[in-house]
């Protein structure tokens, strides 16, 4: 039982990760259906910003919001110079910019930051939490709590504010929403800037559980962008739950049956869902109307 | 517009390709053709390996610049020709062809891991150009490749080194982690083959995956499992996270981990959890705490007092490599007087008592490493330093 435990809270400390990567995905692609492979960056510039600016001597409340700016800063320039001058160009294109600009984004902080692993302190200790006779981290639960803030935050601008529901309605009709006099060009802007901002704080609360490096972002983008689809691209809610669902999936299969296999059986089931749920666990089930 | 646009995408993309590293770093002097030594050279600097392949180029590129400050090698110039495979072995084939046949070098010194340089093994095996690897496992010299040599200890001496600690230690349960690249799969095998003979049990074989941030489910199982002692074999972050993982599962069994371990970045990384983890390492780890008359005393300081001056970095063995790698090739065009490929190759074989940072060389046609395990030493990490056992 306490192994079971033990395999539960580890499958939810990394599912909460993917949880957290996968919401930029998802924000991004609601905004443009885009899919922004530099997401994985972000999550990266977030860590790796935080432990610079701890290392030049400031205090961990002052590096953090710090590295989020910087990251968003980021996220907007990308925007601005990279997608914003292509916006005619195809989805796909755009993807294919997105992937260019990841590869440049970690090359120059290799350069700027070197290629070494930093580990960052966890922000409320590191004894564990003994349950059942299973350890937790303390970080996990931060981890944990991030995401489902993220979520309730989400869920409040895209329900309740002007900006949230104008970006809702540019998801859902670029047109029409551009004939209502909904300025796309800022929708697209803002969800870049919000994806920087939930790539940072991922990166910067997985920090003391994961390590930092210049290419952290390769494989958590990856799995992030598994759980997005696997919870339906575009529901920030169905990310966090994919994320969760691909975390403890892994643990399991690593638990009982083995841990050379816990990669393969957790994309296995992401075909499986895809295949009889072709939109995800929770996405929107699309009619087309012809 | 559109044109700016792709302009713009393809300066983009063209200086990703040079921060990815397609950068060339040439000697400070690049003389004429034929009036130079060519060193040529790929290492991981970037990618998962690059906390091994970064201080090796700082390595080879600070003394490659000391050498020709003092007069070159046969009173030519070296030119160092490098370039970084990103840990990638498809990489380190196109370069190490490269190397042979368009900067026609006249050594290699270089290949950071084990799949690199397995990779490249037949492009210079096909050509004929004397290689020394920098990478860790066994069957990069065994069995004896004509032109391959290399100068870190195998992990195979590394397992056995820790077995026979273990064993004396009256530990005979293992339970071993791994992790997935060409050094952790190496390692593991060794330890399944090494174990019946030395008299321990692997009670536990478990593996992590590439970039995977959480081992504890892993090291559960081998806690159930029965083992009386931990083995970690891989290297770069995940050392941290299982040295982290094992502390938070509250373990209290005897830690060991591998010369892949051998960092400050791994001690530092696991923020107070590698305390009391044992591995093997050259002695140049602890080289300050090695008694005067050690042979390995004063190569193993100069070379830590320049590459710390240097780069203000902490000493790391994977630098040791390269030094290493480095001497022995210039070593033996000294002696052969030339650059000729065969009469290079002999003398290499013919290096004899070297005392090298990593231990004391002497190959032969039949050895190309040299080591034996004299000159590996366990090191136990102690106030978030190393400690030197007896």
């Amino acid at each position: 039982m306490a192994d079971f435990l033990q395999f539960l809270f580890s499958g939810i400390t990394v599912g909460a990760t993917y949880a957290l990567v996968g919401l930029g995905f998802a924000i991004i692609y609601n905004a443009s259906h885009v899919i922004n492979f530099a997401q994985g960056e972000f999550v990266m510039l977030g860590g790796m910003g935080s432990v610079f600016l701890v290392d030049i001597g400031l205090p961990l409340p002052a590096a953090i919001p710090l590295a989020v700016i910087a990251t968003m800063a980021v996220g907007v320039a990308l925007e601005k110079m990279a997608i914003e001058p292509a916006r005619n160009a195809s989805v796909v294109s755009l993807i294919i910019i997105t992937i260019g600009a990841s590869i440049f984004l970690r090359g120059s902080a290799e350069v700027a930051w070197g290629r070494n692993f930093h580990s960052m302190a966890p922000f409320t200790g590191s004894a564990p939490i003994d349950i059942g006779g299973a350890a937790l981290l303390p970080q996990s639960l931060w981890v944990l709590g991030g995401a489902i803030l993220a979520v309730l935050a989400l869920k409040y601008f895209f329900g309740r504010t002007r900006t949230g529901k104008a970006m809702q309605a540019s998801a859902f009709n670029a047109y029409a929403a551009r004939l209502v006099g909904i300025d796309q060009r800022f929708v697209l802007l803002l969800s870049f800037a919000l994806s920087g901002l939930f790539g940072a704080v991922a990166g910067i609360l997985i920090a003391p559980i994961s390590l930092t490096y210049s290419g952290v972002g390769v494989m958590l983008g990856l799995k992030g962008f598994c759980a997005a689809i696997l919870g339906g691209m575009g529901n920030p809610f169905g990310a966090i739950m994919g994320g969760l669902l691909l975390g403890v999936s892994e643990a399991i299969t690593a638990g009982y049956i083995s841990s050379a296999y816990k990669d393969a059986v957790a994309f296995l089931i992401i075909l499986l869902v895809l295949f009889f749920l072709p939109s995800g666990l929770f996405g929107k089930r699309r009619t087309e109307r012809v | 517009m559109i044109i700016n646009t792709i302009k713009g995408l393809a300066a983009a993309i063209s200086m990703a390709a040079l921060a990815l590293g397609i950068s060339v770093t040439a000697s400070p002097q690049p003389a004429e053709a034929g009036d130079t030594v060519k060193i040529g050279s790929f290492l991981a600097v970037t990618g998962g390996a690059a906390f091994l392949g970064d201080p090796e180029k700082r390595t080879l590129e600070m003394y490659v610049e000391k050498i020709n400050a003092e007069g070159g090698v046969n009173g030519k110039q070296i030119e160092l020709i490098l370039y970084d495979s990103a840990t990638n072995p498809k990489n380190a084939v196109t370069f190490a062809k490269r190397l042979i046949q368009q900067d026609e070098v006249d050594i290699i010194v270089g290949g950071t891991t084990t799949g690199e340089t397995m990779a490249a093994i037949k492009e210079v095996e096909g050509a004929g150009v004397p290689f020394i690897s920098l990478a860790g496992a066994g069957v990069i010299i065994n069995p004896v490749k004509k032109w391959v040599f290399k100068t870190p200890h195998t992990d195979g001496m590394a397992v056995q080194k820790i077995f026979l600690d273990m064993t004396a230690r009256g530990l005979s349960k293992v339970g071993l982690l791994s992790g997935s690249g060409g050094f952790d799969k190496s390692c593991r095998g060794n330890a399944q083959a090494l174990a019946p003979k030395i008299g321990v049990t692997i009670v536990a074989d478990e593996t992590h995956g590439k970039g995977d941030t959480d081992m504890t489910v892993q090291i559960t199982k081998i806690k159930t499992a029965g083992a009386d002692a931990f083995l970690y074999c891989g290297f770069g972050a995940p050392t941290s996270i299982a040295a982290k993982n094992f502390k938070q599962l509250g373990m209290t069994m005897p830690h060991y981990q591998t010369h892949g371990s051998a960092s400050m970045r791994f001690v530092n990384g696991a923020d107070g959890a590698a305390e009391g983890v044992r591995l093997p390492a050259a002695a140049l780890l602890v080289v300050d705490q090695l008694p005067a008359s050690h042979p390995q005393k004063k190569v193993g300081s100069d070379y830590k007092a320049m590459y710390e001056s240097k780069t203000g970095d902490s000493i790391s063995t994977f630098g040791g490599h390269a030094y290493d790698g480095l001497m022995i090739a210039v070593q033996a065009i000294e002696r052969a007087g030339s650059t000729d490929k065969a009469a290079v190759l002999a003398e290499i074989e013919k290096t004899a008592n070297f005392v090298g940072v990593d231990g004391i060389f002497t190959m032969s046609a039949s050895d190309h490493l040299g080591l034996n395990m004299d000159s590996f030493v366990m090191v136990e990490v102690s106030n978030g330093g190393w400690k030197l056992l007896k």
